[in-house]
């Protein structure tokens, strides 16, 4: 069976590195990527009348807003010697990330290291650790 | 005590303008309310017979539907989990999010007021009949809220709303033909819904926030008192802020506060019922013989039966056709499965959270005092807290007015649909409608209401004719509708989704 590596991208930086480090990776072991961007959402948030009214057509705008912005981009990054897809989907970013891996068959979850603040680390966690401690494949951070 | 100049002349002009609007709405107030609330004597008890009217709704679709407001919660409670939702929905309006929204909407003064009022009118007995209404309620919110998705609107920009005057106008004309007969309903419906969301809706709840504010801070002595109107300015500023400014940060700050408040206040509630273990059985005993006592003093069975279905139909809102449009949002391709939620919302609004304020108030014996027919609504709730936790007022001063607050922005919304229905989603007319709103928000701070809240509640419970009609005429789609899902749900037609 073709490994598949899949590569969790925020847009950021550390994403493209993320993406150039899987890009690598799956050269040399004849793998495939899939590029899979997150947009942070909660069946369990409390909303407004009015965002429910709209969410529909909010959400097709994240979604193309995720495609056109960051995956495209990153996409370009790997290039076209290295076969590989891309999917925007909504909830928990750890969580989802691990969902995808499980559902695109990905034996390996790579992320680039987030930026995200000391306070929403120190309460959080980041999504990397976040990763590490679920994760059922391996998990590589790239700085 | 001296009061300044400005006061006076305030408090002058704060009670000449309330005097000139209750001179011109008395009579009109009177004359809605004669027809609205027209009421038969029952045993020397006075009952209103919108109260029947929605009380024989619910009785009639839980017999009609095979008593799911039984079978349903359990189906309810799996979905809302989101045990069958596509995870291509992702992003969607969740089961959650849409009862979430309806419960903000209904949640509030009437279940921390109604209850007391009840208890207050009716004996404890009062409480199993509130309890029986809500329970009976379920069954027809199921009603509502399967036609409200059922014939929701999705518009050419993605978005999605609906509500009773969409399935008035289009399900009617479905079922009978009659074009004309579902639109005089739904326009009915739509101005009936505009006149609620200004009462009820926003004054009602503008008043009582301001008066919980005046008691917190002193009472009669509180320097709030001759500056009800600043309050509502206050109030107005805030509402006008996240209708028409669209300023997101302060409705998610309340989307927030409101399931902060009720958690705190249910968790007092079990606080206070833990404190007084011993005497749950005894108060528990006590209500259940007042309900159906033929000696007592308020009215026996007969009393206490009518305040207890009275109040609860102020609380939960079943068949008034509200929270059908909260529900109409939710993604999904089976409209019974956002019915099958809304049985929860009479559930959790009527018999748990009333039920717990009740015990508390019989456990203190707090509704046994004197001064408790003065009291009244949120005082007395608050004076039964105080028995076990003396900080209590103050928690419930903030719950009282997050609910409040909550309840402006729902029903802005509701007020807002029903005048886009009426003036086919003219933007103009939607912001009219918000400044109004603004409006009313001072005006139901300001002042004494009475007339001005005959009218609301009038108009408020007015809603229920066309809804309740228009739910019985629909009546055997509504059965197809929602046996026929429950019945491809045990087929395995459908099927929970496989959690990855």
């Amino acid at each position: 069976m073709p490994r598949v590596v899949l590569v969790g991208v925020d847009g950021g930086d550390a994403s493209k590195r993320a993406v150039t480090f899987a890009r690598e990776r799956a050269t040399e072991l004849g793998a495939s990527l899939v590029l899979a961007h997150v947009i942070p959402w909660s069946p369990y948030s409390f909303t407004t009348p009015e965002e429910n009214e709209a969410r529909p057509k909010r959400r097709q705008a994240e979604l193309a807003a995720a495609n056109e912005q960051i995956l495209e981009p990153m996409g370009a990054l790997v290039g076209d010697t290295v076969p590989h897809k891309s999917v925007a989907r909504h909830g928990d970013r750890a969580e989802l990330l691990i969902a995808l891996a499980r559902e695109h068959d990905a034996d390996h979850i790579v992320v680039g290291r987030t930026g995200d603040g000391r306070l929403r680390t120190a309460v959080f966690g980041s999504v990397p650790s976040h990763l590490i401690q679920i994760a059922d494949v391996p998990v590589t951070v790239v700085p | 005590m001296t009061i300044s100049g400005a006061a006076v002349n305030q408090l002058f002009l704060a009670q000449s303008i309330d005097d000139r609007i209750a001179e011109v709405l008395d009579p009109i107030s009177s004359a809605i309310e004669g027809v609205v609330f027209y009421s038969v004597s029952v045993a020397g008890v006075d009952l209103p017979l919108i109260v029947l009217w929605l009380v024989s709704a619910g009785l009639f679709f839980t017999v009609y539907l095979g008593f799911l407001n039984l079978r349903g919660p359990k189906h309810a409670l799996e979905l809302v989990r989101g045990q069958y939702t596509n995870p291509d929905d992702a992003g969607e309006v969740t089961h959650f999010q849409a009862l979430a929204t309806a419960v903000s909407g209904t949640v509030g003064l009437g279940n921390i007021a109604g209850v007391a009022v009840a208890i207050t009118l009716g004996g404890p007995g009062a409480t199993v009949w509130m309890i029986i209404a809500g329970f009976l309620g379920m069954s027809s919110k199921m009603a509502e809220c399967t036609l409200g998705v059922k014939y929701r609107r999705e518009r050419a920009d993605g978005t999605v709303s609906g509500g009773p005057m969409y399935y008035l106008e289009r399900g009617i004309a479905e079922v009978t033909g009659r074009v004309r007969a579902g639109k005089t309903l739904a326009i009915l419906f739509s101005i009936s819904c505009i006149g609620g969301s200004i009462g009820a809706g926003n004054m009602f709840q503008a008043n009582q926030a301001t008066a919980q504010i005046i008691a917190v801070t002193g009472g009669a002595d509180s320097p709030i008192v001759a500056l009800r109107w600043v309050v509502g300015l206050v109030f107005a500023i805030l509402v006008g802020a996240v209708i028409i400014g669209g300023i997101k940060s302060i409705a998610r700050v309340t989307e927030k506060l409101v399931p902060i408040m009720a958690a705190t206040y249910l968790l007092a509630a079990v606080v206070v019922i833990g404190a007084n273990l011993p005497a749950v059985p005894a108060a528990f005993a006590e209500i259940l013989r007042s309900a159906f006592a033929f000696d007592s003093v308020t009215g026996g069975i007969i009393g206490a039966l009518i305040v207890g279905f009275q109040r609860a139909a102020f609380s939960n809102e079943a068949g008034i056709g509200s929270a059908a449009i909260a529900h109409s949002a939710v993604k999904t391709s089976h409209p019974s499965t956002e019915g099958h939620v809304a049985l929860l919302e009479p559930f959790v609004d009527t018999i748990i959270v009333c039920t717990m304020t009740a015990l508390i108030i019989v456990i203190s014996g707090a509704y046994l005092d004197e001064a408790a027919g003065e009291l009244g609504g949120v005082a007395l709730t608050s004076a039964a807290f105080e028995t076990v936790l003396p900080w209590f007022p103050n928690v419930l001063a903030v719950a009282v007015i997050a609910f409040a607050f909550s309840t402006m922005l729902t029903w802005s919304y509701y007020g807002m649909k029903a005048t886009g229905y009426l003036f086919n989603d003219s933007e103009t007319a939607e912001t009219v409608f918000k400044v109004l709103f603004c409006i009313f928000v001072i005006v139901g701070a300001s002042l004494a209401l009475g007339p001005v809240i005959g009218i609301s509640d009038s108009m408020l419970f007015l809603m229920a004719i066309p809804n309740v009609l228009g739910m019985y005429i629909m009546a055997r789609l509504i059965k197809r509708e929602i046996l026929g899902y429950r019945a491809r749900v045990l087929s395995g037609e459908i099927t929970k989704v496989e959690q990855v």
